[in-house]
């Protein structure tokens, strides 16, 4: 697997890792517990098919990055940096 | 047909002409008592239990596939009771007193064999957390030996004591633990479930979930619509795909565990060694091939193989453990879906719709599981109340804060 980094450039995905489902990308603001903490931790989609995901290119540019991947072919189809998804620049 | 060693020699000196198919392949009724989703391990203990124990005979297993081809014939088939957590604990005990009884039980050679299983540790630290866990499994009345190093050495001589990076201090010795011929068990548990009348039904795909007013009323398949009382999801890896069809999330994410086995060598490794500072376990199949793994993938997938870096990690693992290997010609090999729950721990429990179970999140730890599992939900199943053994693998206790978390790391995705 191969991931192109919007920063790097395309990069062995040895230099990255995977943090899980992009649902990590929005925290629940709630102080308290409550149902979309139990969304942000525990429950999943799952999907057998197209997903996004997080994932932390540690070993280069140490940006946080939204990966849109094929979770049955393994194909990596979009890489955009995380912070430009949540500003909405993707 | 009952198995003996009397039917072998009978059998033997006749052709071998006499031998019948151990299960029949019916097609599927118009309606079931219960329907079990998935004819994998779980899923037929479960028929075989509920039949056996609970006097239900009228049950169809569906299976996408065919019987046995998923993780029960993708694990590599240790069988252990060693868990320190309370609940976990009661429940791998009472799987492994399954075990021990199962070929009598099934009539059929599961090749269980208790050559008892190692877990190294390389720490001062480690040392306390094993005698610990060693307290914990001779609390729940197993079995648990505390080896220094020089116990390990007249056990293992060929492990590579003196490494600089994870030196070895010593041991936990659990000698019921072993392994167990991992087709035989979905086999086995076929054929008894079969042989008291459970239809097990191949090649069907359950593609939806009847619901109405909040109560399950069957399934549609590839083989048409099939009406069932209670419906038991036992997907593994597809546990997602499955609850989704009853409109459920589950707090799993499917990831993958890769497994490797060598040419057939002369025997060289007794039991069971775990080597959890380098990500890395091993013992020797009786067909002489070293069959060992190491940690999954992290990333989900549902692509039954894995990626090279990770085979690599498990690779370089061995070879500082046991340089000896480093010869050893590698044959094959594959990758497993595992039903990732947020803890750790799995889910055997009922849902919010009436009449629908759930059987799921059983991580990497499903196979020595496979006894308990099937007789605990088989229990919940016919009665509606959990199996003491199970009380507290339940789906609520996420959003609880019952968590059940093995290896104390929290209860979060990518995190075990």
């Amino acid at each position: 697997m191969r991931i192109k980094c919007p920063l790097c450039g395309d990069r062995d995905s040895r230099e990255f890792t995977p943090m899980g489902h992009e649902t990590y990308m929005n925290r629940p603001d709630d102080e308290g517990w409550s149902p979309a903490w139990d969304n942000y931790l525990h429950l999943r989609d799952n999907p057998a098919g197209i997903t996004r995901e997080m994932w932390y290119h540690g070993a280069g540019c140490t940006s946080w990055l939204r990966v849109e991947r094929d979770t049955v072919t393994h194909d990596i189809l979009r890489v955009e940096l995380a912070v430009d998804v949540k500003r909405g620049n993707a | 047909m009952r198995y003996s060693g009397w039917q072998v020699i009978k059998q033997g000196l006749s052709g071998n002409r006499g031998w019948k198919p151990a299960w029949r392949d019916p097609a599927p009724k118009a309606e079931y008592d219960v329907v079990i989703i998935g004819g994998g391990g779980h899923g037929l203990a479960t028929a075989y239990y509920l039949a056996k124990e609970h006097g239900l005979t009228n049950i169809a297993v569906l299976e996408k596939g065919y019987l046995g081809g998923g993780n029960v014939g993708r694990n590599t088939t240790i069988v252990r009771a060693n868990y320190g957590l309370e609940g976990n604990s009661q429940f791998y005990s009472h799987s492994l007193k399954l075990w021990e009884g199962l070929e009598q039980d099934l009539n059929y050679n599961v090749m269980h064999s208790q050559r008892g299983i190692v877990n190294l540790f390389h720490s001062d630290g480690q040392r306390d957390a094993y005698a610990r866990r060693g307290n914990m499994m001779m609390a729940q009345g197993d079995d648990a030996i505390l080896l220094d190093r020089d116990g390990c050495r007249k056990l293992m001589p060929f492990l590579d004591y003196d490494q600089t990076r994870f030196p070895i201090f010593g041991g936990l010795y659990h000698k019921r633990g072993g392994t167990a011929r991992h087709d035989a068990v979905a086999w086995g548990y076929a054929r008894g479930a079969d042989q008291r009348g459970v239809d097990l039904i191949q090649k069907c795909e359950v593609t939806g979930i009847d619901v109405e007013n909040g109560k399950v009323t069957g399934v549609q398949t590839t083989r048409g619509a099939i009406r069932a009382k209670k419906v038991a999801m036992c997907a593994a890896g597809r546990s997602g795909q499955v609850a989704a069809m009853a409109g459920m999330r589950l707090p799993i994410e499917s990831t993958v565990l890769q497994a490797f086995v060598t040419e057939g060598l002369k025997p060289v490794i007794d039991n069971v060694i775990t080597y959890g500072m380098g990500h890395f376990y091993i013992s020797q199949s009786d067909k002489g091939g070293l069959v060992f793994g190491g940690d999954i993938d992290f990333y989900a997938s549902y692509a039954s193989r894995g990626n090279l870096p990770m085979m690599e990690h498990v690779m370089e693992a061995g070879m500082t453990l046991m340089p000896m290997i480093g010869k050893a010609k590698l044959l094959r090999s594959w990758g497993g879906i595992m039903d990732m729950s947020s803890d750790g721990s799995p889910i055997i429990d009922k849902t919010h719709i009436d009449g629908l179970y759930v059987n799921a999140g059983w991580c990497y730890g499903g196979f020595k599981a496979t006894p308990a599992s099937g007789h605990c939900y088989a229990h919940l199943i016919a009665t509606d109340r959990p199996h003491e053994a199970a009380t507290r693998h339940r789906l609520d206790r996420f959003n609880t804060g019952r968590i059940m978390d093995e290896e104390s790391k929290g209860s979060q995705h990518n995190l075990h």
